[in-house]
């Protein structure tokens, strides 16, 4: 059935790890707001990651316990994760076209400007 | 080492390089969103080897099929619009690297010492087929999975209405 | 069969092995194919264009002391079959050119991305039947060999790839540092992701009558009396009336989604040059093609396993005729068998189907404007996609509830239901004459403007 019986599970939560900061770090450092986004983007990818591995991995208690819809928990977060990253992207990069199409480019720093 | 490790050593390694490019590339938005899209698909990868198929096929549709196709649209319109060079940028590398070390120590400590005895893989015959998945999600789920689709609508809505030019 | 036990038995020792078998079974004959597919849509194109187009190539001459004496002195025709040869080796030989001032490696990369998503296609495709041989409940060798993988998700692993099939276009267009290209990819873009939503939810409805994302299952499932009534004749979804809903909604969609004619607005030559392949030669190009014409080929290869009832020939139970009239139970026993060990054929034959009716539809209809293309994708085929997903969801549960007839009954219910609607949304949103009357203009003589000067203005307003 698995794949993965017998990669450790911490090596899934280092590369979630990794992708995570290095989103956070590009949400720091980038000004082209697309770019962040993509960041932004990476992040969540990255938790989904863990949410999976962590579906996967289960601690025996809750096996032990009968519990298992514990482990269809962490599916149905990303599912929702993946939901709202489809809404939140059509949404932003309206607002950051919308924006362009205002000052004909795009800088963070222009964002500002939806305070009105 | 197995060959299972080995796979994911090699899967999971493409995807931090990708990873490492979105931010690297960022000069050049279309390259970050080409490394995205990599990274996307490879992680819809692991999501199969984690035995979780149907996310790992919806990952691929929905991340890399449709929402960095859209990314790379905008990235591409705006390209096309943009008539001024890009400003000089001020760096905040120095706050950044610090940010995501203080980060990275705090997690990576936690993983690090983490034992991973109690945790072991439940081996059901129906994980993350769409049976299984279908059957929670508008059962023990129904109250989140119509809130998320109000949110959608929400999305559609909204952007419909950021699109409009006459708004 | 010796065959299907050598193949058992490789499955249990050597599944890696079973598996390249798998691929190469279904990667090689599409390598074979796409000379043939490029011959078949020259040809096609000119005989429904008055012209004859290439039929030379291949021609050979035998002079008249020939060795072989049947020969000698004969013209020996083969209809410019090897014509795409010739186009093959013409791009291979013609200069490369790579554009300066380009991004290189998303330059280089793009056409291998275009036919990859191509090629990958047909993973989760059966071109044969997966279940039991005639008259015995054995699973034949085909189940053995197709599809390459029979994963739970398959028809939605098909959305996956063919979707991914954009960034080819996508990216050949935007490094090619040319405002055409860019333009072209713009266009392929938008226009994969708008017709993807509708060839989704023309799937979804098939998903939902089938109860199963495989696609094996969904060619069982045609096998079934159809309307489950006519005990003899197989339900092919495009029988019924909402696959056939679907299947006119997911043919349009895959027009769309391969880029052919009326849908080729990323290439739109006469307005774009080439599209996103103007800065494209030689084998970069010809890249480009194969994938278009796999892509083709392989959809029309899914078209043909979800609506037209897969590897069956037509669509008449031989085995159930053969069980209800013993006395024809010779032939139609034959006929079972015929359609069952063929079940290759009779695919490749729908797939090459698939493909003359691309070509028709490129002969026949003009290209549409940009907005035409949106409208249609959006306001036309998801709405029709999604009530018709409706009308299944409703005919699914009353059949179960009430049997056919009750199915039918909400089917049609639910279908006049929509039609009232759609015509009450309809004359709704009909544009009346203007709310505020035409501007007037006045000339610089005093006098009024012509009426062609003022319909003018109002549009850019």
């Amino acid at each position: 059935m698995g794949l993965v019986n017998d990669v450790p599970l911490q090596w899934f939560l280092a590369l979630s790890l990794y992708m995570f900061v290095l989103g956070a770090i590009g949400v720091m450092v980038r000004r082209n707001p697309v770019v962040m986004f993509m960041c932004i983007e990476l992040m969540l990818n990255a938790v989904n990651l863990t949410f999976l591995a962590f579906a996967r991995y289960q601690p025996s208690g809750a096996l032990a316990s009968g519990d298992v819809p514990t482990a269809m928990a962490g599916q149905m977060m990303v599912i929702f994760v993946m939901a709202v990253a489809a809404a939140e992207v059509a949404v932003g990069l309206g607002i950051i076209t919308a924006i362009f199409r205002l000052k004909n480019r795009a800088d963070a720093d222009d964002l500002g400007s939806l305070r009105g | 080492m197995t060959a299972n490790q080995v796979a994911f050593l090699l899967v999971g390694g493409l995807a931090a390089l990708g990873a490492t490019g979105v931010v690297a590339c960022g000069e050049k938005p279309v390259r970050s969103a080409l490394c995205l899209v990599l990274n996307f698909f490879l992680l819809g990868v692991l999501y199969f080897m984690l035995g979780a198929e149907l996310l790992g096929i919806i990952q691929v549709m929905v991340y890399a099929g449709a929402i960095m196709v859209l990314f790379l649209f905008v990235v591409m319109v705006l390209a096309l619009q943009s008539q001024e060079a890009p400003r000089h940028k001020e760096r905040r590398w120095p706050l950044a690297i610090v940010g995501a070390i203080a980060l990275a120590a705090t997690v990576a400590s936690v993983i690090v010492t983490f034992d991973p005895s109690p945790f072991s893989q439940p081996v059901g015959d129906g994980y993350g087929k769409p049976q299984a998945i279908g059957a929670y999600l508008f059962t023990e789920y129904a109250l989140p999975f119509e809130v998320a689709s109000v949110l959608l609508l929400v999305g559609i809505v909204g952007s419909v209405l950021l699109a409009r030019r006459n708004a | 069969m010796d065959v299907g036990h050598w193949l058992e038995g490789l499955g249990q020792s050597n599944p890696v092995a079973l598996a390249a078998i798998r691929v190469v079974l279904l990667v090689l004959p599409i390598l074979v194919l796409v000379p043939g597919l490029i011959w078949l849509e020259r040809r096609l194109l000119s005989w429904m264009q008055d012209r004859i187009g290439p039929n030379r190539t291949g021609t050979v001459t035998f002079p008249s002391n020939f060795p072989l004496k049947f020969l000698a002195g004969k013209k020996v025709r083969t209809f410019g079959l090897l014509q795409p040869i010739a186009d093959g080796v013409k791009l291979f030989l013609k200069e490369d050119v790579t554009p300066s001032a380009i991004d290189k490696l998303v330059y280089f990369l793009a056409p291998f991305l275009a036919l990859f998503p191509a090629f990958a296609l047909g993973a989760t495709l059966p071109w044969a039947s997966t279940g039991f041989m005639p008259f015995t409940s054995i699973p034949g060798p085909y189940s053995l060999l197709t599809p390459v993988a029979n994963v739970e998700i398959g028809i939605l692993y098909v959305l996956a790839i063919s979707s991914l099939g954009a960034y080819g276009l996508v990216l050949a267009g935007y490094a090619s540092n040319n405002k055409y290209s860019l333009m072209g990819g713009i266009r392929a873009s938008a226009q994969l992701i708008s017709y993807e939503l509708g060839m989704g939810v023309s799937l979804a409805c098939v998903a939902l009558a089938t109860g199963s994302l495989k696609m094996p299952d969904m060619v069982m499932q045609q096998e079934a009396a159809l309307w489950g009534v006519a005990e003899h004749i197989q339900n092919w979804f495009v029988f019924t009336p909402w696959g056939l809903v679907s299947a006119i909604v997911f043919l349009i969609c895959l027009v769309a989604e391969t880029n052919r004619a009326p849908f080729d607005l990323p290439e739109a030559e006469n307005e774009l040059i080439a599209g996103y392949h103007t800065e494209y030669s030689s084998m970069k190009f010809a890249v480009f093609f194969m994938g278009e014409y796999a892509a083709m080929f392989l959809l029309s290869g899914v078209f043909a396993a979800v609506f037209l009832g897969g590897y069956n020939l037509v669509p008449v139970r031989w085995e159930h005729l053969a069980d209800t009239y013993p006395a024809m139970a010779g032939f139609y026993g034959a006929m079972a068998k015929l359609n069952y060990w063929l079940g290759p054929l009779w695919f490749l034959g729908k797939c090459a189907g698939g493909v003359a009716f691309f070509i028709w539809l490129r002969a026949t209809l003009p290209r549409l404007r940009y907005d035409q293309l949106m409208s249609l994708g959006w306001k036309t085929l998801l709405p029709l996609a999604v009530a018709n997903f409706i009308v299944v969801a409703l005919y699914i549960v009353f059949t179960s509830l009430y049997g056919p007839a009750g199915g039918w009954g909400a089917w049609g219910g639910a279908t006049l239901v929509l039609v009232l609607l759609y015509l009450n949304i309809a004359a709704a949103t009909r544009k009346g004459p203007l709310a505020s009357p035409p501007r007037r203009i006045a000339l610089v003589d005093g006098t009024e403007a012509p009426a062609s000067l003022r319909e003018r203005e109002q549009v850019k307003t």
